[in-house]
């Protein structure tokens, strides 16, 4: 999704090799700090982040590199917590298996979703998404597994692989750490792919993709199920985290929360998604204490961002003289 | 007593009737979300927030300066389609030159500020307005209370006069021309920002006049607005955003449907727009009346 009047420059040519080892040290001390924060911070907060940092990342897969905005993706993610909260519960399946559960599912509603959605393009696409993630809405509000208004709780977290006891908080820490770590390398290697290349060429030009053979509505569903499967990953770690699935993760508002997040920090970016999960989940965390309405701050910073910095906080900081002075592109 | 498909006639008009009201909501509101996208190609998400504020306007009115229902029908829209028309002229205006999903999304921003501000100062529970016509007319095989008739024949006469301002005035050939080609518009000295602040201006005047109809039917919330937009999204989708009169008929169409499955299948009914939608999106990408793919 960019601006027409401010094309960006395609992506094939890599950055600056300044620019990749500032990247290279970047990642090891944000990985560094990952492995120690337990210590220093509260580590449910941490895995909170940690997934909607997925979630985000996953987002943005496509919105940034396919130029689709779903506005209905809360259906995948709390859809895939509900489908692994149900497994781990009900069923008595193993942690690992009910996160799988949770993605497959996640991605079988991306499929039928995406099909239906990609009929239309641009505004329509946003919306016909949004009504039909609402009307999976109606769906777990009146199905008897979800429990409705209470969803399901208590859900336990059981042992990965059989062995390692997830209930030991920082066992559980590790344990995301290393799901979203593996989920961001799919990311990486998934954008950087020649289908991640020919996803840009959609976004940047459509028609221009299509007269080059390129069936694009297959590519499009592709991305489109990729970004639900990554999205329900998120979901379903996000259930054995807090050890519930309400419905709260499939309304609308979360769809829109994922948006600003990823608008935030920076469409099309790898580290903008990440950097925005962890300043909207900060925020909200802090607003929760106070009597303020996060709705009304989550307002003003999406009306902010779309008239004052549309690239979000890397993206602008790419684009900056300084960034720019580093060696980093718009886009990178 | 009479029965069709075994259910009670009485039943079954009294669902018709809530039907064909929720109709007239979905057709103001969706004509009101066509002319904005018309013209600004901006899809208002906001439209949900300016139909509560709409009827939040009126109760004030009524409880803080004592103003009837009447004129409130009358100052409400006058209201929020001035906030609407600074709003266009500040902000929104600043982003048509963008990808319209910022259009969107800016609105979105808009809808939640709006809707949190209410919240905060008025809580999330309803709060109920007076009828202003008391009664109701025997109809034979039903009794229809007078306010809802004078709802349906309301939305009506404003869904009618609308499509003709647009159709046979000379404004409304000003308005189809701009949206055809701005550009050319404004070379044969028509000022085109002003017809695009005025054309927001009526389509959040369209939301609020559907607010101030709504306020005495249902209870007035701050969320009343959001539970409705999104619907009227999908009867959007259904109709097809390229005619101002397809946008209406698939909004009293919708509508009807939806209580008829009330009535047949209740579970269903807080669905059965969204189904339909994605059948439609199936058979006819292009929605009902659109030209455009």
């Amino acid at each position: 999704m960019t601006g027409k009047s401010e094309p960006v420059q395609s992506g094939l040519a890599s950055a600056h090799p300044r620019a990749k080892r500032i990247r290279i040290a970047i990642i090891m001390v944000s990985l560094a700090g990952l492995l120690l924060a337990p210590h220093l911070f509260y580590p449910i907060f941490l895995m909170k982040l940690l997934c909607f940092a997925l979630f985000a990342s996953a987002f943005n897969l496509l919105l940034g590199y396919t130029g689709l905005l779903s506005f209905g993706h809360a259906c995948f993610f709390g859809g895939a917590a509900y489908f692994t909260a149900h497994a781990v519960k009900i069923w008595g399946w193993s942690p690992e298996a009910g996160i799988l559960l949770g993605v497959a599912g996640a991605a079988l509603l991306g499929l039928i979703m995406g099909a239906i959605a990609i009929r239309r393009q641009g505004i329509y696409f946003a919306m016909i998404t949004l009504a039909l993630a609402q009307l999976f809405y109606f769906f777990c509000l009146q199905a008897s597994f979800t429990h409705g208004e209470d969803g399901i709780q208590s859900v336990p977290r059981g042992k990965l692989f059989g062995l390692i006891n997830l209930h030991d908080a920082s066992n559980m820490y590790y344990f995301v750490l290393a799901v979203f770590v593996i989920g961001l390398l799919i990311i990486w290697r998934f954008v950087n792919s020649p289908f991640g290349m020919i996803l840009k060429s959609i976004r940047e030009n459509e028609q221009r993709a299509i007269s080059l053979g390129y069936s694009v509505n297959r590519y499009k569903l592709g991305a489109f199920v990729m970004s639900a499967a990554l999205a329900g990953l998120a979901g379903g770690m996000k259930a054995l985290v807090f050890q519930f699935a309400t419905l709260t993760d499939v309304t609308w508002q979360m769809s829109g929360e994922v948006i600003l997040m990823t608008l935030l920090g920076g469409i099309g970016t790898l580290a903008g998604p990440i950097i925005g999960a962890g300043m909207v989940v900060t925020l909200q965390n802090y607003l929760a204490t106070s009597e303020f309405p996060v709705t009304i701050v989550t307002g003003l910073v999406f009306m902010a961002c779309v008239l004052l910095f549309r690239r979000g906080l890397i993206g602008e900081f790419f684009a900056s003289k300084l960034g720019r002075s580093l060696g980093f592109r718009p886009d990178s | 007593m009479t029965m069709i498909f075994g259910i009670p006639v009485q039943a079954l008009m009294g669902q018709l009737l809530i039907g064909l009201i929720n109709g007239s909501f979905y057709a103001l509101l969706s004509l009101g979300l066509a002319v904005i996208f018309g013209l600004l190609r901006v899809i208002n998400f906001a439209h949900g927030a300016q139909y509560m504020l709409g009827a939040f306007v009126t109760l004030l009115l009524l409880s803080g300066l004592g103003i009837n229902y009447w004129l409130a029908l009358v100052l409400a829209p006058v209201i929020v389609g001035l906030l609407g028309a600074v709003v266009e002229r500040t902000m929104l205006s600043r982003l048509y030159k963008m990808d319209h999903l910022y259009g969107l999304l800016f609105t979105f921003g808009l809808a939640l500020t709006i809707e949190g501000t209410f919240r905060y100062f008025f809580g999330a529970s309803g709060m109920p307005y007076p009828q202003p016509i008391q009664g109701a007319v025997n109809l034979g095989f039903m009794f229809l209370p007078l306010y809802r008739g004078w709802v349906v024949i309301a939305s009506m006469i404003v869904c009618l006069g609308v499509w003709l301002m647009i159709e046979k005035t000379k404004l409304g050939a000003y308005l189809r021309a701009a949206t055809e080609n701005p550009t050319l518009v404004q070379s044969f000295g028509v000022n085109v920002p002003m017809l695009l602040t005025l054309t927001y201006a009526l389509g959040a005047g369209l939301a609020a006049f559907t607010g101030v109809l709504a306020a005495p039917i249902y209870q007035v919330s701050p969320l009343m607005g959001s539970q409705i937009i999104i619907v009227v999204f999908a009867v959007v989708v259904v109709g097809g955003m390229g005619s101002i009169l397809g946008a209406i008929i698939t909004g009293y169409m919708l509508g009807i449907v939806e209580g008829l499955t009330k009535v047949f299948y209740p579970e269903a009914s807080s669905i059965v727009i969204f189904v339909i939608m994605a059948i439609v999106l199936i058979l006819r990408p292009a929605g009902l009346f659109g030209k455009d793919a």
